[in-house]
């Protein structure tokens, strides 16, 4: 099979959803950890009683993948980037935001 | 009828977690597949057409269905599990504070229900990043192999995401149902 791809589309819009996603996800993972650390940042993040604190961390997460998405795309849409330092970088960051939400881990930092 | 009744607590544990957590989890498999057969030596033309239209239809539901499960798991049962009880009051109705309670299961809340409600949330952000790169690049996927393997990455950690958040959520819900 021959492929058609006759318009080719750079890698730039894909490296910001792989790096802007793992950064949506780091962030809720960076809140759980840092409200387990600290009970004003807890009571901070408790936006709907409820449920408590975790509407505060999943909406700051949701906001910080979308304005970062909106960011990376608008500087790397038109651009061949060096995806795999890209997706590298993502996958760390994403898995930092799994080890974030890991309860023997964050609660090593109860306040 | 038969003895088969619900609650409305009862059937929203079930729609979020069964039904809406279910599917998502079951078309996991479909989608892997379809990602994995994008190869330009194993598709005609009219083929690959056909597979990226399915896959985005399909990534695109997906990503929808991750994102009910967690608005109606933090949104509507959520508040149910985590309900502070009166004095005195009856707290297998209550389930947070059942387990808590209860040296000998409070893990499935300290270390599941902790876990499972921060984790799962991850799932449809980066189920949202494959349905999007998948419609963007469309045949391009079967070409570039890099990209391609890249975007099974991240659908398998939105899968791993779900599986854990639909495991736990499972295993909570038996030691103290939400009814």
């Amino acid at each position: 099979m021959t492929s058609n791809v006759s318009n080719h589309i750079p890698n730039g819009p894909a490296a910001a959803a792989f790096l802007s996603g793992s950064i949506g996800v780091f962030v809720i993972g960076l809140l759980t950890t840092l409200s387990e650390a600290s009970h004003a940042i807890g009571s901070a993040l408790d936006w709907y009683s409820p449920s408590g604190p975790l509407v505060g961390k999943t909406l700051l997460g949701i906001i910080s993948w979308l304005v970062s998405w909106f960011i990376l795309n608008r500087m790397w849409k038109d651009k061949d980037v060096n995806l795999s330092k890209v997706f590298t970088w993502a996958i760390i960051i994403a898995a930092l935001g799994f080890l974030l939400t890991f309860p023997p881990f964050f609660t090593m930092f109860k306040g | 009828m038969f003895g088969l009744s619900f609650t409305s607590r009862e059937a929203w544990a079930v729609i979020h977690g069964m039904i809406l957590g279910g599917l998502f989890l079951i078309a996991f498999a479909g989608g892997l597949a379809g990602l994995y057969m994008m190869r330009p030596q194993w598709m005609t033309t009219e083929g690959l057409r056909k597979q990226v239209r399915y896959l985005i239809n399909g990534t695109w539901l997906m990503a929808v269905v991750a994102w009910l499960t967690v608005y109606t798991g933090t949104y509507i049962v959520y508040p149910w599990y985590r309900a502070k009880p009166p004095e005195g009051a009856d707290l297998t109705k209550y389930p947070r504070s059942f387990l808590k309670a209860n040296e000998a299961i409070a893990a499935w809340h300290n270390f599941g229900m902790e876990w499972k409600e921060h984790v799962a949330w991850f799932s449809p952000i980066l189920a949202t990043v494959v349905a999007y790169i998948i419609w963007r690049y469309r045949d391009q996927l079967a070409e570039d192999s890099r990209l391609r393997s890249y975007t099974i990455t991240f659908f398998i950690l939105a899968f791993l995401a779900a599986a854990i958040a639909g495991l736990l959520g499972a295993l909570v819900t038996k030691a103290a149902p939400v009814a």
